[in-house]
């Protein structure tokens, strides 16, 4: 995946409305209609919203029907989940060892490699 | 961002568009986890990253100004090198450093905050980029291997940027 298009979806998960258009399309396909009931805002600024997650290729419109039903599309958001996994692995790692460490350091032996 | 944390669980998210924040939960008083983080003596024993690496070179002069110098080294002589300075020391509850790989990568400033409840610490870990593009650059770096994820666990990663 590259930078660019990484940034695309990174810069339509920045906004609480869009994860929140996102969240809702994860449980099924909806209407822009059925889309924009839980907010407060108008029709028009939710088709705005659909259309930074198409652009970044989050969302698809469907094809089938009049009410052109969008639906998640999840390759971009699993691009996102092994980045930040694998950030994480670093900390995964260390932390699991600090868990040990920090249960040594209470017990009563000295840790590794101090010994007087 | 009140993700419910648990001991053992090490969280990622995105809060913002320049911030990464990893969050965990020890079995601990801050006092001790604060020496962890903060003394030459421990942090070899635990700050290695995944199966296989050493800290060889764990060089710190904890004070403001003071600098840092960490060096890894696998077992097939790959090192990785990574320095910084002190911003702010406030024992045992928050520390502010900068932090630099080298190289293309960016430099951070992270913001260590340490909170205890009920004998538990949350470590609250906040790098913050000098832009976007530069955590998602920094951060995408070797995103290569871990294909398999389910559509669940996306779900929750997906949740716990709600």
């Amino acid at each position: 995946m590259t930078t660019d298009s990484l940034s695309l979806t990174f810069a339509a998960l920045a906004d609480p409305t869009r994860r929140a258009i996102l969240a809702r399309l994860a449980a099924g396909e909806a209407s822009v209609k059925e889309l924009a009931a839980p907010f407060t805002m108008s029709g028009p600024a939710v088709s705005k919203h659909l259309r930074v997650l198409e652009r970044a290729g989050l969302v698809v419109r469907g094809r089938k029907a009049q009410w052109r039903p969008r639906r998640l599309e999840a390759t971009p958001l699993k691009e996102v989940a092994e980045w930040a996994e694998d950030y994480r692995r670093f900390w995964d790692g260390s932390y699991d060892r600090l868990d040990e460490y920090l249960r040594h350091l209470q017990g009563k032996e000295r840790p590794h490699g101090h010994g007087e | 961002m009140a993700t419910a944390n648990r001991v053992g669980t090490t969280t990622l998210t995105t809060p913002s568009e320049r911030e990464a924040v990893i969050t965990r939960v020890v079995e601990a008083p801050r006092s001790l986890v604060w020496e962890a983080w903060t003394s030459p003596e421990h942090l070899p024993h635990w700050l290695l990253g995944p199966d296989g690496w050493t800290m060889p070179v764990c060089e710190l002069d904890l004070r403001p100004g003071g600098a840092w110098h960490f060096v890894w080294r696998r077992s097939d002589g790959t090192e990785m090198e990574m320095h910084g300075v002190y911003r702010e020391i406030v024992p045992p509850e928050r520390l502010v450093n900068t932090e630099s790989w080298g190289g293309d990568w960016p430099e951070t400033v992270n913001t260590l905050v340490l909170t205890e409840e009920d004998g538990k610490t949350t470590i609250t870990l906040t790098v913050l980029y000098p832009s976007e593009e530069a955590r998602d650059a920094a951060l995408g770096t070797g995103m290569k291997d871990g294909a398999d994820m389910s559509f669940d666990r996306l779900a929750a990663y997906l949740r716990t940027l709600a």
